[in-house]
């Protein structure tokens, strides 16, 4: 009785301290239109056939958690298991009335603005809860935008405090305003990778960024 | 929050010393208030990165229950430490554990008011609505 106990102990201790992830659940973090459904649906197209979510030129298209899980990525010789968990984009404000403007396709009424502005609102605080339960983060930040606000460096604080690892992805690269260079020296403690994730540019070299941070997972 | 033109933009003062005291829950809840009535606030030194995201969270959860309110611009500027040594690097490392990262300034407004805080590295610009 005393040998099994002894043993069943020994192999949990093992269990926990050598056992690998079998499937790491990976973020995707940022501020709203940069991309982060894009390239999540790129990643799942890649290696499910399947995509995770809707896109649109239209921010705050994506306003719950969206997950693929059993996501099996190769690189070289080597295949991971991953939990894609796509988050709404992360913002200070949102004012319904920004939903009534722009072209008569997306143009929206009132109280369907409303509505859309009141799942935004909750998409962002459910975003936020979201960051206890990942193991690594990519921050996907628009190439053509100005890389310094606050909610970047806030998003990339908070992983900090919480040490969980990340990736910072430069996307719209295609866009002759894409600026990869700022993005860079605006946070060059971290790695940088850029990318299109709509035509799918420089995904090689992405997928080699993911398979280091999950290292570090 | 009712909507009207403003004339004028009232900036409020909040030392370190103000809300050095207080737990996040309070700091969050006071510089809401203060963004509440429509004031831009010059906050010394910055929060920490958990009550920028509660202060977030806050402001979203407050965009649904309070009329015409809209959520905030925020900004922080840190003292540029590109170029400094490895000593001075040190003692404002030693001087931010001490008495907490006091040569930042955070600005928080009502987005009704500021409509975009533009930072560079170097300057702040703040567009107004």
């Amino acid at each position: 009785m005393a040998i099994k106990i002894l043993r069943d102990f020994t192999k949990r201790m093992f269990g926990m301290f050598f056992r690998q992830k079998e499937e790491i659940s990976l973020g995707f973090y940022g501020p709203p239109n940069a991309g982060k459904t894009s390239l999540a649906n790129k990643i799942c197209k890649d290696w499910t056939g399947d995509e995770i979510g809707k896109v649109s030129k239209m921010a705050h298209e994506t306003r719950t958690v969206q997950f693929k899980e059993e996501v099996e990525i190769k690189y070289k010789d080597k295949s991971l298991k991953f939990k894609l968990v796509d988050t709404p984009g992360i913002a200070t404000k949102i004012d319904y009335e920004d939903f009534m403007k722009g072209g008569k396709k997306n143009r929206m009424k009132k109280k369907q603005a409303q509505t859309r502005a009141k799942e935004a609102t909750q998409g962002i605080v459910e975003a936020i809860k979201w960051l206890d339960d990942v193991d690594a983060v990519i921050v996907v930040l628009d190439a053509t935008e100005n890389p310094y606000s606050q909610v970047n460096i806030t998003i990339l604080g908070n992983l900090v405090a919480r040490d969980i690892p990340v990736l910072v992805v430069a996307n719209k690269v295609d866009l002759r305003k894409a600026d990869i260079k700022k993005v860079e020296s605006a946070f060059p403690e971290y790695e940088v990778v850029g990318i299109s994730a709509k035509y799918g540019k420089n995904m090689d070299e992405f997928y080699e960024s993911v398979f280091r941070l999950a290292k570090k997972a | 929050m009712a909507k009207r033109r403003y004339k004028g933009l009232t900036l409020q003062f909040v030392s370190h010393r103000e809300i050095a005291r207080l737990d996040s829950v309070e700091r969050i809840k006071k510089l809401l208030k203060i963004v509440l009535d429509n004031k831009v606030i010059i906050l010394q030194g910055r929060l920490s990165a958990g009550e920028e995201s509660r202060l977030i969270e806050d402001t979203m959860v407050m965009i649904g229950n309070v009329k015409g309110f809209k959520g905030v611009e925020l900004a922080v500027i840190t003292g540029d430490e590109e170029g400094s040594s490895v000593w001075d690097k040190f003692k404002s490392g030693l001087a931010r554990a001490l008495v907490g990262q006091q040569d930042a300034v955070t600005i928080i407004g009502p987005a009704s008011i500021v409509k975009e805080m533009k930072k560079d590295p170097t300057k702040l610009e703040l567009v107004m609505n």
